[in-house]
Parts: C-alpha cells; sequence; structure tokens
C-alpha cells in the first residue's frame, strides 16, 4: 500500500489519504473540479496555478496520460486529489500512468480518501486554503499550515506561467493574424485559433500595447489563466489601452476578467467557482444553450456593469455573466471555455466568430 | 425557468388531450422501464394541464391505476384497437416514444394506415420520418454516411442465396439481424458458413418482413452507449455515457454496463459525444431522448456507430436512475414544446435541467438471466437478449459498485465469489477456462475469477474475453485482496477489514473466507466502527445542494442521508425481475409507498432494480439504492429506525430475509415472519389444516430418493415434484411413475436434509382457483377470486385465469371463501393473503396459501377497482378494513381474463408446453361482457391474435381425444376448415367430423410444420403426450412459437379459444375505459 498522506483545510478538517504521486508538501487553494474526463487537461491547464485540485469524479487515470492532451509545457496544480488512482492506463493512445507522471513532473497526488465530503465542504464553506502534504502527517501542524498561508487573493500568479519571449504559431499563409497575451494559455486555443486561419504571436503577459500593435495584428486575443486578476495593473492598463485601438479582441476567462476591469466592470470572487465541464450557458443571440467548460473562481458582477458593455451569455445554474461585449468596437469575451479541453465542444463558433470580426474590421 | 408558483399553462395550447401508448406484457427486451417511462410521462403531461388517454394491456403496471390518467384503456396494443380509442377519443395527439418498441412499432402502423391523418392526430416527439429512417437500418446508414459517420458494412438481403453472395465481402465472423424483431431475436453471430447458413435461414423465418441484414462483425470493439436529449430549439444534452464491461457481440440487455464511461480519454469521449449530437439532429428526433450505440476498436480508435433508438429505452431508464435524471420525464414536457432551459431540475430545485448530469461514483448494471427454466438452451451470450431482468448497484468505486450488484441479483453469490459456489482452480482445467473465457455466457465473471486462481494473467484473459484491462485490472485487485482476506484474521484487523468493505465485500463473503458466520462479520465490523454512509444521487457531484433523499452505500466518511423524526415505515422491494417475480411485485410495493405516504407516514424503500416505479426518486419520500440482503438491509434500519417494515410485498426476495431481520429486532409489520413461514413449512400448515377441517392434496415430503419413492408409492402416481422454498414453481415437474421420479431425482434437483423435495398428489383434470384477500386480524376482504383456464398442474403464473370465476357452482364458491377467511384468520394474516384451490369432483383441496402479495393483486385491483396493495398496506400500520368500509367482496359485472405472456421464442429449442414450473415473463388483461370477448382480447393482448375463419390443426393425445370431439365440432360449425394427423384424424372422422389429413413431419413433405410455416394454419391445438413429447409434436410447437400462430397445448385454452372465437365472429371488439367499467361496476 502507498504511504500516508494527509489533506488539511482550513476549517479545520483533514483527510487521511495515501500518496500517489510527487511527495513533499505544498500549500494553494482547495477546488473541485466535477469533469468525469479530462484530468491531463486540468492538470496541464496554467489557470490551476496555486491551487490544489479534487476531481468529483472517483476513478482518475484510467486512460493515462499522452504527450498530445497537454495543455501547456507542464503540469500547473500544486496538487492533485482523487478517489482512487488507476495505477496502469488502458487506452490505446497512453504512453505513460498518470502515477508516474505526477512523479516525473513534481505533482503531489493524494487518493483513497472521502473527496465527496471534501467536495460538500468548499461548496458550503466556500473555497478556501489548504495544505497537502506526504511528509507532515501531524492534523493539528498541517491544518496551522493551511490556515497561516497567506493564500492567492491578490497575488499575480500570471507573471510564472506566461511565457518568457514571444513565440509564433501556425502557417505563415494563414489568413489573419492574432497577437496573443499569454496568460497562462492553454494549447487548444492556439489550435483553434489556427483552424479558424489565424497564425498566432505569443507574447509574454507583460506586453505593452504599443508592442503589440507594433506586430500589425489582425486581432487581439486576451488568454486565460490563472488567480486573482486585481493584481495584473499592466495586463488591465494595456488591454484598456488596446480596446481604443479599434482592434477586434477577443478575451477568454482571466482575459475576460482583464477586459472587463479595464473597460470598467467590477468583479466578485465566486463563492467556490465553477470548475467543470458540464454548466449551461444560454447565449442571448441565438437563444441556445450550450454546455460548456468551466474554470473560474472570479466573475464580472452583472449589477455593475458599464454602459458600453451588454451580457451575450449567462450561466443558467447561478446566473453569472459567462460572455459580454462592447455595444460599439469588437470586442468580446467569454468567462467559460470556448476551447474546452476538457469538455465539450459546444462553444468552438466563438473561434469563428472572432476570425469574422477580423474579417468585417479588415474589409 | 419554469415558473414554479404560478398556475401552470401547458406550454402548447393547441392540444388539450393527449393519447399515449404503453409497451404491453413484459417480455424479454421490454419489460417494467416502460412502466417507469411512462408512469413519469403521463405524471408530467398531468401537472402540465393535459388530459391523458392512456392504453396499455398490462395490468400489473403503475401507469394502468385509473388515478394516473384520464382514461385508461386495458386493451390489447394493435393498431386497430388504437384506432378505435382513437376514434372515441379524439386525442390532438399521440406520444408515441415512452412505450418501447411496442408503442412506437403501433404509432408508425396508425400513421402509415392514415389513422392518425384521418382523425387529425399528431405525432409528438418524434415524427413518423425520424422514427422510419432511425428504424430502418438503410435509411439509417444512408443519413450516417451523410453525417459522415461510420457504421459497419452490412446489406440487406431477403434470401439465402442473397446472403451468401454477401459473405465474401464480410469474411468471418459475420453478424446477422433480422429486421423488425424485438430484442435482437433471431440475431447471432456465424463463424463458418455453416452457422452462418443456420442463423440467417432463422432469421428469414423470424422476420416479419423475411429480411436480415448481414454484417461485418465488430467483435470485440469496446462498445458504448450515451443517453441524449434535445428540445425543440435544438438544445442537445447527454444525461450519461454507458461502457459494456462485455465488447461488442453480446447484446447490450445481456451485456454488464458501467456508468460513466470509464477508458475513453477527454479528447475520444468528446469525439463520441459530437457524434451522438450529429445522430440525434439528423435523424430529426425533434424532442425527447435517444439512446446511441457506439463501437470503439481498441486498437486504433477508430469509432463507428452502431444503431439509435429514437425514444426512450431499457438504457435511459439505468441512466435515470444512475443520474438521477429523470429522462422520461423531461421527454414528455419536451415533447408539449418545452425547452431544456425552462424545466427545472428536480433534484437540486435551482437549476435547470438543460444540464449534463455528472457523477461521483461508479454504476453498474447486471443482467439476470433464466438458463436453469429453458435447459434444452445452452447458456450463451450472443446478440440476441436472453435476459429477464437486470440490478443495478452503485458504489463509489467499480470494485464496490460490481460486487454489491453481484449480491443484488440473488442468485445466491455473496458477490464476486468468495462463497461455496466458486469454481474449484484445482477442478476446472485450463481448457474449460479457456472456453469460458472465449464463449461468453452468464458466468463468464466467475470463470475470469477461477482464471485468475488458477494462475491467468490479465493479459490472457483480456486476450480470451476482450474486457477491456482496465476491468480486468479492477477484478484482479479484487482477487488479490482476497487472497490476503483468507489468510489475515481480518476480524482483528481493523484496516484490513475496512479495505475489504471498500472493495464491496459482503460480510456474507468475509464470514465464507474467515470460516465464521456472518453475525461473527457484523459484530466484529460494528466494534471496529466499520459502518457504511450513505451518500446522495444528486445529478452533479455535490456540486449544488440535494433535495431529493436518494441514496446508496459507501465504506467512506461522510453520511449525507439525514434521519427525520417523522414515523417511518420501510418497504424491501423486490430485487431484479425474474421469471415467477416481476413487475407485479413491485406494483405493491408502490402501493403501499402512496398509500403509507397519503397516511402521513414518512416511506423509505430499499430496491436494486433499476426498471422499476419504485426506485423512481420520488415514489417513496426516501430511497435507497441498495442490494436486498440482511447485511445492507440492517445497516439501513439501523440508522433510520423505522417504525415498521414491510417484507410481504416484494415477493420472495424480502421474505427469504425476514426471519433474520426479525431476529435482529426489525420490527417487521403485517403478518408475522413466523407465520409466513407457517404457511410455506408442509408440515406444519399440513396440522394447520386438519385442525380447520380442510383438505389438501394427499403430500408428503422427503429427504432422499429412497423417502421420495416410498412418499410417491403411497399417494399414488402421477405425483407434484418440486424443491422447497421455491419461487415460481422452480423445478417443479408432474412425475407419471418411478422411472421418471428416479429421473427427476438424479438430474433436476439435489435433494439433502436441509434440502427436501415436496410430493403432491397431482389432481388430474382439476379445475384451480387463486383467491386474493386482506385481513386485518380480524376482518377477511375477499379480493377477488379468479378461475384458471388451464386446468390443475399448469403453474399459475403461466395459466391464463378469469375474474369472476365462469364455471363453477355457487356451493363451491362459498367453500372457497369460507376456507379462504378461516385460513387468513388462523394464520392471523394481517395484510394480503393469497390461496390457490383445486376442484376436482365437487371436491375443494387447497393447494397452497402464501400470506403475502401475490402476483394476480395488480390484476384483481385492476378488475375491480379495489386497490388491495394500498388496503393491506394500511391494515399493517393498524388501520381495520372496517373502519376503511371494506368488508365486502365486490364482484365486477364485466369479466377480466388475465393471460401469461411466454418468452419461447426467445430459448431456441424450448418446448412450448405450460407444466408446473412457471415459464411466463409477464401478462395481459382483457375485458370484456363475457368471457369470449374478454379471452380474445386478453389473447391478442398477448400477441397471439384468434383468427375469424381459416384453417386449425388439430393433434392431440388419446386422453385428450374425447373433449377436444366439441371444440372441432364448434370450429367446424363457424366455418374453419380442420386438418388434423393420422390419429387424430381417423377419431374425429369415426365420430363425424370431416378433417383433412396431413403428414407429420417424419411422413414426408408437405407436412404439418410446412402448412404452419406458410400461415396456412391459423390456429393450433396440439396437446404433448404424456410424457417427454415426442419430436413431432415439438416441432408443431416450434413452428407455431416461430411464425406467432396461436396455440394451445391444453384442452382447457383449446375450448377458451373456441369462445374467443365465437365472440370475434360475433361482432366487432368494443374498446372501453377502466375508468367507465369500473363506474359501471359500482365499484
Amino acid at each position: 500500500m502507498n504511504p500516508p498522506a494527509l489533506v488539511a483545510l482550513a476549517d479545520g478538517s483533514v483527510f487521511e489519504g495515501r500518496s500517489v504521486g510527487s511527495t513533499g508538501d505544498s500549500l494553494g487553494e482547495m477546488v473541485f473540479n466535477t469533469s468525469m474526463t479530462g484530468y491531463q487537461e486540468i492538470l496541464t491547464d496554467p489557470s490551476y496555478a496555486g491551487q490544489i485540485v479534487s476531481m468529483t469524479y472517483p476513478h482518475i487515470g484510467n486512460y493515462g496520460v499522452n504527450p498530445e492532451d497537454d495543455e501547456s509545457s507542464r503540469p500547473h496544480v500544486v496538487a492533485f486529489l482523487m478517489k482512487q488512482c488507476c495505477p496502469r492506463p488502458s487506452n490505446q493512445r497512453a504512453t505513460q500512468g498518470l502515477i508516474e507522471y505526477m512523479q516525473q513532473h513534481g505533482v503531489i497526488g493524494v487518493e483513497g480518501f472521502d473527496t465527496r465530503e471534501l467536495t460538500r465542504r468548499v461548496r458550503i464553506h466556500g473555497v478556501m486554503n489548504a495544505a497537502v502534504s506526504t511528509d507532515d502527517l501531524d492534523s493539528d501542524s498541517l491544518v496551522s499550515r493551511a490556515r497561516e498561508w497567506s493564500g492567492l487573493d491578490g497575488v499575480d500568479l500570471v507573471r510564472d506561467v506566461t511565457c518568457a519571449e514571444p513565440y509564433e504559431v501556425g502557417s505563415g499563409e494563414a489568413r489573419f493574424h492574432v497577437v496573443a497575451f499569454d496568460f497562462g494559455i492553454k494549447r487548444n486555443i492556439l489550435r483553434r485559433l489556427v483552424e479558424e486561419q489565424c497564425r498566432v504571436t505569443v507574447v509574454p503577459a507583460t506586453t505593452t500595447a504599443a508592442d503589440a500593435l507594433a506586430l500589425e495584428p489582425d486581432g487581439i486575443f486576451l488568454s486565460n489563466g490563472p488567480g486573482d486578476p486585481r493584481p495584473l495593473h499592466y495586463a488591465i492598463e494595456t488591454a484598456a489601452a488596446l480596446s481604443e485601438s479599434g482592434k477586434p479582441i477577443f478575451g477568454i476567462c482571466l482575459g475576460h476578467e482583464i477586459l472587463g476591469l479595464a473597460l470598467g466592470a467590477e468583479i466578485f470572487h465566486l463563492k467556490f467557482g465553477h470548475r467543470g465541464a458540464n454548466h449551461p450557458v444560454k447565449e442571448h443571440l441565438s437563444g441556445r444553450v450550450l454546455i460548456t467548460s468551466e474554470n473560474h473562481g472570479w466573475g464580472i458582477s452583472s449589477d455593475h456593469l458599464p454602459d458600453c458593455l451588454e451580457v451575450t451569455r449567462v450561466n443558467l445554474n447561478d446566473g453569472c455573466v459567462e460572455g459580454m461585449q462592447h455595444r460599439e468596437l469588437p470586442i468580446f469575451s467569454i468567462q467559460c471555455h470556448p476551447e474546452a479541453s476538457p469538455g465539450p465542444h459546444d462553444s468552438y463558433h466563438l473561434f469563428g466568430y472572432f476570425a469574422e470580426l477580423m474579417k468585417r474590421h479588415a474589409a | 425557468m419554469a415558473p414554479e408558483d404560478s398556475p401552470i399553462v401547458p406550454k402548447r395550447t393547441d392540444i388539450q388531450k393527449i393519447m399515449l401508448i404503453g409497451s404491453g406484457p413484459i417480455v424479454i427486451g421490454q419489460a417494467c422501464e416502460f412502466d417507469y417511462s411512462g408512469t413519469q410521462a403521463c405524471k408530467a403531461l398531468r401537472e402540465e394541464g393535459y388530459e391523458v388517454v392512456l392504453v396499455n394491456s398490462n395490468p400489473a403496471t403503475i401507469m394502468t391505476d385509473p388515478e394516473l390518467a384520464e382514461r385508461t384503456y386495458v386493451e390489447p396494443i394493435t393498431a386497430a384497437v388504437c384506432e378505435a380509442i382513437i376514434d372515441r377519443e379524439r386525442p390532438q395527439a399521440l406520444l408515441p416514444t415512452v412505450g418501447g418498441q411496442t408503442a412506437l412499432n403501433t404509432a408508425v402502423e396508425l400513421a402509415e394506415r392514415g389513422v392518425l391523418e384521418c382523425f387529425g392526430v399528431e405525432l409528438i416527439g418524434a415524427k413518423l420520418e425520424a422514427i422510419r429512417m432511425a428504424e430502418d437500418r438503410e435509411l439509417f446508414k444512408r443519413a450516417m454516411d451523410d453525417a459522415g459517420l461510420a457504421m459497419p458494412t452490412g446489406y440487406f438481403v431477403r434470401t439465402l442465396e442473397e446472403a451468401q453472395d454477401r459473405q465474401r465481402e464480410l469474411g468471418y465472423p459475420s453478424i446477422v439481424r433480422p429486421s423488425y424483431t424485438l430484442g435482437g431475436s433471431g440475431s447471432g453471430i456465424a463463424y463458418n458458413a455453416e452457422e452462418y447458413e443456420r442463423i440467417v435461414r432463422y432469421g428469414l423465418d423470424l422476420s416479419p418482413i423475411t429480411e436480415v441484414l448481414v454484417e461485418t462483425s465488430v467483435l470485440g470493439w469496446k462498445e458504448y452507449e450515451l443517453e441524449v436529449m434535445r428540445d425543440a430549439n435544438d438544445n442537445v444534452v447527454i444525461i450519461c455515457s454507458i461502457e459494456n464491461f462485455d465488447p461488442m457481440g453480446v447484446h447490450t440487455g445481456d451485456s454488464i454496463t458501467v456508468a460513466p464511461a470509464q477508458t475513453l480519454s477527454d479528447k475520444e469521449y468528446q469525439v463520441m459525444r459530437d457524434a451522438a449530437i450529429r445522430v440525434i439532429r439528423c435523424i430529426g428526433v425533434d424532442t425527447g431522448g435517444s439512446n446511441i450505440q457506439f463501437a470503439v476498436d481498441p486498437a486504433s480508435g477508430e469509432m463507428m456507430v452502431i444503431e439509435m433508438n429514437p425514444r426512450v429505452s431499457r438504457s435511459s431508464a439505468l441512466a435515470s436512475k444512475a443520474t438521477g435524471f429523470p429522462i422520461a420525464r423531461i421527454a414528455a414536457k419536451l415533447a408539449v414544446g418545452y425547452t431544456l432551459d425552462e424545466i427545472p431540475n428536480d433534484i437540486t430545485r435551482e437549476t435547470p435541467a438543460s444540464f449534463e448530469p455528472t457523477i461521483d461514483y461508479v454504476v453498474t448494471k447486471i443482467p439476470r438471466w433464466a438458463f436453469e427454466k429453458f435447459p434444452q438452451t445452452p447458456d450463451i451470450l450472443d446478440t440476441q437478449m436472453r435476459s429477464v431482468g437486470e440490478t443495478m448497484a452503485i458504489g463509489r468505486t467499480f470494485q464496490e459498485s460490481l460486487q454489491k450488484g453481484l449480491r443484488s441479483l440473488e442468485t445466491d453469490r455473496a458477490g464476486w465469489g468468495a462463497d461455496k459456489d466458486d469454481f474449484d482452480p484445482l477442478v476446472v482445467s485450463d481448457k474449460e477456462v479457456r472456453e469460458n473465457l472465449l464463449n461468453p455466457s452468464s458466468q463468464r465473471l466467475f470463470y475470469i475469477k477461477v482464471a485468475m486462481a488458477k494462475g491467468f494473467s490479465v493479459e490472457e484473459i483480456h486476450q480470451l474475453t476482450r474486457v477491456d484491462p482496465w476491468f480486468l485490472d479492477r477484478l484482479y485487485e479484487i482477487f488479490e485482496l482476497e487472497q490476503r482476506l483468507s489468510s489475515a484474521d481480518v476480524l482483528d484487523d481493523s484496516q484490513l477489514l475496512r479495505q475489504a468493505k471498500e472493495y464491496g465485500f459482503s460480510d456474507r463473503q468475509l464470514a465464507f473466507l474467515q470460516g465464521c458466520d456472518e453475525r461473527s462479520v457484523r459484530r466484529a465490523r460494528e466494534s471496529h466502527g466499520i459502518r457504511p454512509v450513505y451518500k446522495t444521487v444528486d445529478t452533479c457531484a455535490a456540486e449544488f445542494e440535494a433535495h431529493t433523499p436518494y441514496h446508496y452505500s459507501t465504506y467512506d466518511r461522510e453520511n449525507e442521508s439525514v434521519t427525520s423524526d417523522r414515523k417511518k415505515i420501510m418497504i424491501l422491494g423486490g430485487g431484479p425481475n425474474r421469471i415467477g417475480q416481476g413487475i407485479e411485485f413491485d406494483y405493491c410495493c408502490v402501493h403501499a409507498c402512496y398509500a403509507l405516504k397519503e397516511d402521513g407516514f414518512e416511506t423509505i424503500m430499499v430496491n436494486s432494480n433499476p426498471e422499476t416505479v419504485s426506485t423512481d426518486y420520488d415514489t417513496a419520500n426516501k430511497l435507497y439504492f441498495e442490494p436486498l440482503t440482511v447485511e445492507d438491509v440492517l445497516n439501513i434500519t439501523d440508522r433510520e429506525q423505522p417504525e415498521g417494515v414491510i417484507v410481504q410485498f416484494g415477493g420472495q426476495t424480502p421474505l427469504n430475509l425476514a426471519l433474520e431481520l426479525e431476529a435482529e429486532g426489525v420490527p417487521i409489520i403485517g403478518t408475522s415472519p413466523g407465520n409466513i413461514d407457517l404457511a410455506e413449512d408442509r408440515e406444519r400448515f399440513g396440522n394447520l389444516l386438519r385442525e380447520l377441517d380442510i383438505l389438501q392434496p394427499e403430500n408428503g415430503m422427503a429427504r432422499s430418493l429412497k423417502e421420495a419413492k416410498e412418499v410417491a408409492a403411497r399417494i399414488g402416481y402421477p405425483v407434484l415434484v418440486r424443491p422447497s422454498y421455491v419461487l415460481g414453481g422452480r423445478a417443479m415437474v408432474t412425475v407419471y411413475n418411478e422411472r421418471g421420479l428416479d429421473t427427476y431425482m438424479a438430474t433436476a434437483i439435489s435433494v439433502s436434509p436441509e434440502h427436501p423435495v415436496l410430493i403432491d398428489r397431482f389432481l388430474d383434470g382439476a379445475q384451480e382457483f387463486d383467491v386474493d384477500v386482506v385481513a386485518d386480524g380480524s376482518d377477511v376482504l375477499i379480493g377477488g377470486i379468479m378461475q384458471h383456464i388451464e386446468h390443475a398442474g399448469v403453474h399459475s403464473g403461466d395459466s391464463a385465469c378469469v375474474l369472476p370465476p365462469f364455471d363453477v357452482g355457487g356451493e363451491n364458491l362459498r367453500t372457497l371463501e369460507t376456507h379462504t377467511r378461516a385460513l387468513a384468520l388462523s394464520l392471523n394474516v394481517v395484510g394480503l393473503m393469497n390461496v390457490q384451490y383445486a376442484i376436482q369432483e365437487g371436491t375443494v383441496y387447497v393447494l397452497e396459501v402464501n400470506p403475502r402479495a401475490s402476483r394476480t393483486v395488480p390484476f384483481v385491483s385492476k378488475a375491480t377497482g379495489r386497490p388491495l396493495a394500498k388496503i393491506a398496506a394500511r391494515v399493517m400500520t393498524g388501520r381495520k378494513l372496517r373502519d376503511m368500509g371494506l368488508a365486502e367482496q365486490f364482484v365486477p359485472r364485466h369479466i377480466s381474463v388475465k393471460e401469461a405472456v411466454l418468452p419461447f421464442s426467445k430459448f431456441p429449442g424450448s418446448d412450448g408446453i405450460l407444466g408446473p414450473e412457471m415459464k411466463s415473463t409477464g401478462e395481459v388483461m382483457g375485458i370484456g361482457d363475457d368471457f369470449g370477448e374478454a379471452f380474445l382480447k386478453a389473447q391478442l393482448g398477448a400477441g397471439s391474435a384468434l383468427p375469424a375463419s381459416g384453417c386449425v390443426f388439430i393433434s392431440v393425445n388419446d386422453r385428450d381425444k374425447e373433449g377436444v370431439l366439441p371444440i372441432a365440432r364448434q370450429l367446424k360449425a363457424a366455418g374453419f376448415e380442420l386438418i388434423a394427423t393420422n390419429g387424430t384424424q381417423e377419431f374425429l372422422a369415426a365420430h363425424g367430423v370431416a378433417a383433412e389429413r396431413v403428414l407429420k413431419v417424419h411422413e414426408g413433405r408437405p407436412h404439418v410444420e410446412d402448412a404452419i410455416r406458410s400461415h396456412v394454419v391459423k390456429l393450433v391445438v396440439n396437446s404433448p403426450l404424456d410424457e417427454q413429447s415426442q419430436h413431432d409434436d415439438f416441432a408443431v410447437r416450434r413452428a407455431a412459437i416461430m411464425n406467432g400462430i396461436p396455440y394451445t397445448t391444453t384442452l382447457a385454452g383449446a375450448k377458451a379459444a373456441a369462445a374467443g372465437i365465437q365472440a370475434l365472429q360475433r361482432s366487432e371488439m368494443s374498446v372501453h375505459a377502466l375508468q367507465d367499467y369500473l363506474r359501471e361496476g359500482g365499484g
């Protein structure tokens, strides 16, 4: 049997499990994800930086991991929790087992405890800080560490995950040139953009508006990313400047929040966030309900939206703003993840819509 | 979102009255899941203010309760009957998608005949075009091609020659599927030319349009199903994904299936999801649910579409129970114009139905087979469905869920082995193991276990079974743990004990492995504080608060089942359906929930059958989806502390637990388990009858072959022999001499001091009766007296019966009543009781007393309008019949006939004769103003349309020759042409009835079988010889079964058929709603 491991929440609850990944300890924000598939995408999604992710589906690791399904170059979660981790994958695409992968990439993994109880705690009491350890097996000590940790509020996590240097994806022949601000961009976003005839120049989060515009893009993309958007003054300022350029702008998740702050919207912290692949979102324009991939802890407040913005999509579970657009400028953003990965492809058409805006703008 | 508190306005106001077709009798491939779906649909539509007109011939359904619809027609489900109902009721719409294939086919026929157009009835849910496209494989294939989705290569052929032409392209193995048969009837896998020819011939025979699909095989590919819903706004959601443990090659209904899918990565799952959405859109199912099957090549990941059902299905019922998302209910609302986002999710209340449920547990469905009932049919699983029921189990892990499922099956297994029935690795050869891994059967899972014990590697087992290694690895983990559990002192090792419980090991398995009794394990477990907790099925993996207490047990930390201070009654259900224990018992359990809810109790349902209404989350106040074992039930009673537990409604399943539960202090209400037991105990019961001066057929009990011979000799042959404590007359036979007794005792059963056999005098030619009553300890309410149409010797579950009795003297009836009252009072029955009687030459014998719900309770309740199970439930909580104003028996003016529906066509090689062992899977009810009409309707409902003219084939044994004469005369007078084989023909001729002679099978061609196959013969009267039926008789009956020609094997049946034919010739059948019958009858 695997060595013991402990998960302690700031509310004082402690879960005894077994270590299935890397060893050591870590502190993070405790969140849960309700997707039944897609653990590899979740592990490698930079938006999870700083977070301890608990999967609600009990069997994780069943189909192993493979190089194609990485959403970035490495895992970003600080610890990964599950009911039962599969020691041997079964899937024709698998190149490695999940346990080995976590060990290789230094992800602490814990299995074998009541993950549903943990989920319910987070749902009832809200997102909280937590500590995970395979070394410190003293409950009181671990709970104190979780409590003493300063947490993610006000912390700029983007600097840890953004690219160091600009890079380019897509063909030189592509119809559009997009400058994508990397706040922690997922690979499938790039794939979707390339699919829509885009050449994408991915630039570091701190790139200025002037530098971005100097690349002569047809459109600007503001990516997803981890953590609290409020400390990202540089990005908010850049977004504000870019919005005055008249270029089409598309933001996803953190990009959507940054855009909102740049245009005068207010944001709020969701009680326990949206993380899963099954949320219904109503698209006002078409009247359709789309099943979306979600991963956000912050949202744009619909009550204090500036006049220039209108809500285009809402989450039918809780009324949360899931999409907005500028009333005059070719600017729109989406809180959930149209690129899916993991999750349903229902919102893929939004990338097409971005291409359409660029086409119209160019004309 | 739908305004919850504002007055409900139907979304579509242009329709007010909606017709809904049920699925008729329970047959293999179409079981009570359609009662569950139909009941939900009825409720959902009425909630929206629509009037519902319901047609269903199955009296044991909840949907045919007169309160469930405005107009309930318990009439045969045929296009002609439905047309008459439409004419009478003038509905504006027809919802064809909640009554299985039967409803869908009937709706298509109504549309094609122009009936719907003529009366202005709109098909809602699925339009004719969509149904056709989904059902017609050629159109479906074309649609899939257009949508860019792959399907296995296949061709429709109408002759053997054509089939052989196509064979080269397909290669072996190839799949053969007859067109338009239910549950894959007649389909098979051919590995060589000989098999190919045989299966194609058989399939062509079986297909009503003489057509089979021959297909390239995707045998061994992984099999998946997605449950999809679509609304009028084209919103599509996936409710559930299901992965089959058994790969392609075994019918889904016969496969162990697991939700959600386990071995698809998100990338692959999303591709499948996209494909499913494309399928439902391109087929054009406007609104409602569909089930789409896929096959995936485990080597390349290539995906193919296998088929779709444009309606709710067995899988959608499973998906509803697995996720908490009520597919049929939502489908009904979508059909009247709501969109998914306008319908609230009942479980979370605050979120809408337009989402995709996510689950945080594993659901395993395991089929229940009945091969033991059809010994001529080999235990092999292929593309034709053979299971008669299923069980579902929920666990936090696959290991736990599988083991819970296996102990829910009630096949006397304690889980995945670790019980006395495990194969012995020293006895079973490697060869036998390999064969049984290669060829799927009901026992394959246990062969996997013995393979592991014999050292086969997971890889080897995978190669042979093609079961995904993920599942095999989990099995291996259970296997490994079992090894540790048998060597260690588990009862002292709390950590190991806990691990065993987390892996789903039952106390019974642990007791077996430790060589102690179950009670010791229980005590040890409790002393370590190891008790299960109850989690909630909430559609959302705890992301939102759940408001429906739908629970399952697991060995985890946090318990979510909140117990209330209310007075609680717990009702134990019947577990998986099987022959002998089906929907009738679930009906009683549901009624108990309804009645006691009305009386202000908190009702708690415990059951493991996903097909049922009882396991709908809103039937009882609280639902525990759990195995019905002593351990699992005690765990719940410990937590809930109910005022009372009802064991007499769920059939044999809860009764088997009653004594042990009572010994553990569980408050069983109603008739005491001791008295229930007394009625089953031949010796004690015999004494009681003597005290009451009631006769029973001479009988005895034997604990060895020698004793059996002595008893039989004393009683005199023929005798009825059977093992004690069985339901449905399992292994019961009529034995005519000592040689027969030898054979039976040697082959059919094992007799031992613990398992004696019962031997009864066989009352030849006696008439049988069933009496259902409710008693409260002081009064006895006779619910109904039914007369069997078949004579004694045919199991009551297989015999047609009529209420009120049609052919018995008043004095005898009074004797039945007096005896029944005396029995009920002396057994101190509180609740239901069923007594079976035989009257032979004016003497009344008691055959059997069952102080519990019987199979006929729903039938009697429908016939008389008296809800016996509800009354009984109330009586059990202390209410008195007298106070409820229910002292007098009510005898309706109309005649009701119940007919059994038999599964012989699904069991190649089985003989279609009725005997003391029950073989039927379901029943129908026919109601009429006279016996003939009621019988005719019952026959029609059972799928055997009596002819108005044509040719009747008669061949009877010598005993029956005299008796068949008046019937032959009557048929002749009715204008029928008679044909008969040699002996019968001569006998008839000698008595002045002309019949044409037809050759027996061995006499040359064309012979009688040809006449049946070519549908020249419209009715077969064929009584078997006294002992083993001869080859000819067998061939005749098989031909009749496979060609759907009505046939009877008894004179009584023939006589009834003649009466039915008379009614048919006299007039057109009239249709009446149950509500009218009951009003007219004054019930």
